[in-house]
Order: structure tokens, then C-alpha cells, then sequence
């Protein structure tokens, strides 16, 4: 593996009395597509949380590219990151919601270019042109000045990813983007990922319970439980040759409830 | 005398009347925005005069804070030296806004913190800062939300408008007073205020009604 560009060393989070993500270690390559399963309250979407800076971390340290993300090194010491620090590490990750999460009161084309406006100063022409390219690429060029309300989950996720693409992050986190929508449109937002997957050289980090394009798509597959990586390796060896017996229940629950 | 002839008088106290009103809660509108966002604020001080403002011109009455302007702010200016007699159309404007946008700051406030977490999170991953955050994603959304109150509060306010007549504007209020002192003829000169102010009220409801579908268009797209 080359170097990693996602470093989580040590790293606990707590709700409460409630521990979410116990000592973990996890790592991602660059251009590596990680996939975590796990059951719910794993702590798998905290994963994705903590390096999108929604959630804080309680202990340990996080690395994006090198750098601690929730940390600024000060005289050689890890201090708590300021908030300019982490704008900074933030333009390296993109995030796709569950729900989605597009601006309501926004078009889907002013959905993709308001924060390269605002964010990265580009001009309104250049942010239209790149609006307009992710809109093709995720196949919703004829509904460019709809708002969200008016489409449908697929398409409104499709939106979510392309929203994410305009800022150009190195490093995309996808959370249960299928998750919210109904069976008949998950496939078309499965397509638009694998596509990104197999066409371009960014890092992706998936959550999903999607087991057969997680198997798909991903050069690793991460099994959580309880705050912890139980195992993981390559989807073959992980799907059809678990090692642990804890990962054995899990896929053999969820590939039933699938049957 | 005709009826008709209390009419000329009693519009030009209806034109005053809706300067007043026109003006006090555009006024009101900027002192509502600047007290509700100032009390989300993280500044203490900030949130902290945004509270005091907004508790205080609640809890008193809108009578004695027009006299306050008027009467003992001068006194209160003579006594430091300063110079703070105001006109009565300025006192008046001045208590009406203050009154109307400390009730509207709390609806304000209310409604940026509806605006779902989902949507900060959003623009946060989305690196935007949090005043873009405020300025281009909550109070857009929170708007819609505050309309219906706001037409409330802009008709309270209309009809609050006939207060500033005992500081001797010549309102709708004031001029029906003094039709009436002269002719004591009582009730037709208050069945055809009546219906001006109610007139009034119906115009600000339609207008209101505008405005509220104008900035929560992309709530009805499509549907």
C-alpha cells in the first residue's frame, strides 16, 4: 500500500458514557476504495463524521494527507485544531449524506456551484462549467434548473455526489448513500459510484450495507464492530472466506435478510 | 354637516398612518434581524445586548417607551449635555420599530434555528464559513418560516400606530379626535375609521401574502 492518505491512530470517540470508536486503527491508501460494513452503531458513519469534521474526536490523533486533521502541531506538540486549520484540511473531502442534505431552496445547478463561488473564489462561468460537466457525467444535464424537491431520491443523490465533486476533494466520503432510497432507484446511484470508482484515481471511503457492489467496487472491505475493525482484506477473501467468526454472523445475517 | 366632509381630514390622518406604519416596520425588520441573528451570536457581548434588547422592549409597554422617546429623553440628554429631543415623527417611527423588532428578533431567532442540522453539515463539508453558512443557507431557508408571523406582527403594528397620536402626530387616530371634539359626532366618525384601519390592514395582508410566496418560491416548485 502506498502511503496513506487516511491515518486514524489510536482514535476514541464517545457519546456520552457510550463508546463509538474504541482505540481504533485504520488506514486508507491513496486511490484506494475502502469499504466499512458493520452493524449499526459500529461506529462506521462516525468514521466517515469525524473526517468530514462533523464530530470531534476524544482521543488520539487523526491524519488527512500526512497532517492531523483535528490536531495543529505547535513547537512540536499536537494542540486542538483551530477553525482555520480546519477549513484548510476540509478542502481535501468531500461527503455524500444518506439524506442527501441538497439546499431546498436552491436549483440543482446552483446546488453545484455555490460553494466554488463562495469557497473557491471560481468565476460564476467556470463554476457553470463545471456544474454543468458533473451534471452530464451523473446524467441530469435536462434537470439542471429544477429544484431538489422536484426530482426524484436517485437523482437528487446523484445531484449529492456531483455537489460533492465541484470542490474537487481528494478524498470522497460516501455515507449510506443508498440508504434512503427506494429499492428501484438505488441501482442508478450504485452506477454513478462505480463509475467514479473504476474512471478516476480519487480515494473513496464507503459506507453501505450494499454487500454485493461493496464486493464490486472496493479494494478492501472493513468489518466494524463495536468501535473496532474485526477484519478486513480483499472482498473475495472477506465475503467468501471470512476469518473471524463474528464476521460469518454478520454476512450470513444480512445476506439472508437479502435473499 | 355631511359625512363626507370628515373624509379630507381623515386621509390625510390616513396617509400619516401608513408613512408610519411603512416606515416603522421596514425599521423593525432591520432591528428584528440584527437583535435574533446577534443573539445566536458566540460573542457575548453581542448576544448579550441582542438579550437585553429584546427582553426589555418586550416587557414594557409600547406607550411608556414612545413617551420615554419623546418626553424624558430630552430631559435625560439636557442633564449630560446632549441634544436628544427628536421630532414626534422620529420618536414615533423610533418606539414603533423597536417594539415590533424585538418581538420579530425572537422570530427570527427561532426560525434560522429550525433550519435543519443537516443543512449546516452540509455547508460545512462543503467548506462554506459560518457567516456564508448563515447568509446563503439558513436565513433562505428560515425565511419562508418567519412571513406568516411577521404579517401578524406588521398588523399589530399598524394598529399600534394610533398610540403616536398622544404625542401629537397627526394620525388617522389623532384627526378622528379632532373631528370629533368639534362636531361630537362620535359615531360616524369612528364606524369610518374603523373601516380605514381595517381597509389598511387588508392592503398589508396582501401584500404580505406577496412577499411570503415571493421568497419561499422553490418551496411550491413543481408540486
Amino acid at each position: 500500500m502506498s502511503d496513506p492518505i487516511i491515518k486514524f491512530d489510536k482514535v476514541v470517540k464517545r457519546f456520552g458514557n457510550f463508546t463509538v470508536l474504541n482505540e481504533l486503527d485504520f488506514e486508507v491508501g491513496t486511490g484506494e476504495k475502502v469499504t466499512i460494513i458493520g452493524p449499526s452503531g459500529s461506529g462506521k458513519s462516525t468514521v466517515l463524521r469525524i473526517l468530514m469534521t462533523l464530530e470531534n474526536i476524544n482521543e488520539g490523533v487523526v491524519y488527512v494527507g500526512g497532517e492531523p486533521l483535528w490536531h495543529e502541531r505547535k513547537n512540536g506538540a499536537l494542540i486542538p485544531a483551530s477553525e482555520a486549520h480546519l477549513r484548510k484540511m476540509r478542502e481535501q473531502l468531500g461527503m455524500v449524506f444518506q439524506q442527501f442534505n441538497l439546499f431546498p431552496h436552491m436549483t440543482v445547478r446552483r446546488n453545484l456551484t455555490e460553494a466554488p463561488v463562495r469557497v473557491l473564489g471560481l468565476s460564476k462561468s467556470e463554476a457553470r462549467n463545471r456544474a454543468d460537466e458533473l451534471l452530464e457525467m451523473v446524467g441530469l444535464t435536462d434537470q439542471a434548473d429544477k429544484f431538489p424537491n422536484q426530482l426524484s431520491g436517485g437523482q437528487q443523490q446523484r445531484v449529492g455526489i456531483a455537489r460533492a465533486l465541484a470542490m474537487r476533494p481528494k478524498v470522497m466520503l460516501f455515507d449510506e448513500p443508498t440508504s434512503a432510497l427506494d429499492p428501484e432507484l438505488v441501482g442508478e446511484v450504485l452506477n454513478v459510484i462505480r463509475r467514479l470508482a473504476t474512471e478516476h484515481d480519487l480515494t473513496m471511503l464507503l459506507v453501505t450495507h450494499e454487500m454485493q457492489f461493496a464486493r464490486q467496487v472496493s479494494d478492501r472491505v472493513c468489518f466494524f464492530d463495536k468501535g473496532r475493525i474485526v477484519e478486513q482484506g480483499v472482498p473475495d477473501q472477506l465475503f467468501t472466506n471470512p476469518r473471524e467468526e463474528r464476521t460469518r454472523e454478520f454476512l450470513k445475517a444480512v445476506l439472508e435478510s437479502e435473499a | 354637516m355631511e359625512w363626507t366632509s370628515y373624509l379630507p381630514p381623515l386621509l390625510e390622518g390616513a396617509w400619516v398612518t401608513v408613512q408610519l406604519a411603512v416606515y416603522s416596520t421596514v425599521l423593525g425588520a432591520v432591528f428584528a434581524f440584527a437583535a435574533g441573528i446577534g443573539k445566536l451570536s458566540h460573542n457575548r457581548l453581542i448576544s448579550g445586548i441582542s438579550v437585553v434588547y429584546i427582553e426589555v422592549f418586550r416587557g414594557t409597554s409600547l406607550l411608556v417607551q414612545l413617551f420615554w422617546l419623546y418626553f424624558a429623553l430630552p430631559v435625560a440628554g439636557q442633564i449630560i449635555g446632549i441634544d436628544l429631543r427628536l421630532p414626534p415623527v422620529v420618536a414615533g417611527i423610533l418606539a414603533l420599530a423597536l417594539n415590533i423588532g424585538a418581538y420579530g428578533a425572537e422570530v427570527v431567532r427561532g426560525a434560522i434555528q429550525a433550519v435543519s442540522r443537516s443543512q449546516r453539515e452540509a455547508a460545512r463539508a462543503l467548506n462554506f464559513t459560518p457567516r456564508q453558512t448563515l447568509r446563503w443557507i439558513l436565513i433562505p431557508q428560515a425565511l419562508p418560516e418567519m412571513m406568516p408571523t411577521f404579517g401578524n406582527l406588521a398588523i399589530q403594528n399598524l394598529k399600534d400606530t394610533a398610540l403616536v397620536s398622544l404625542i401629537s402626530l397627526g394620525d388617522l387616530a389623532f384627526r378622528a379626535e379632532q373631528i370629533r371634539n368639534f362636531t361630537q359626532d362620535s359615531t360616524t366618525i369612528y364606524t369610518i375609521v374603523l373601516f380605514m384601519y381595517f381597509g389598511m390592514a387588508l392592503v398589508l395582508t396582501a401584500m404580505m401574502k406577496l412577499l411570503e410566496r415571493s421568497v419561499g418560491r422553490w418551496r411550491t416548485a413543481g408540486t
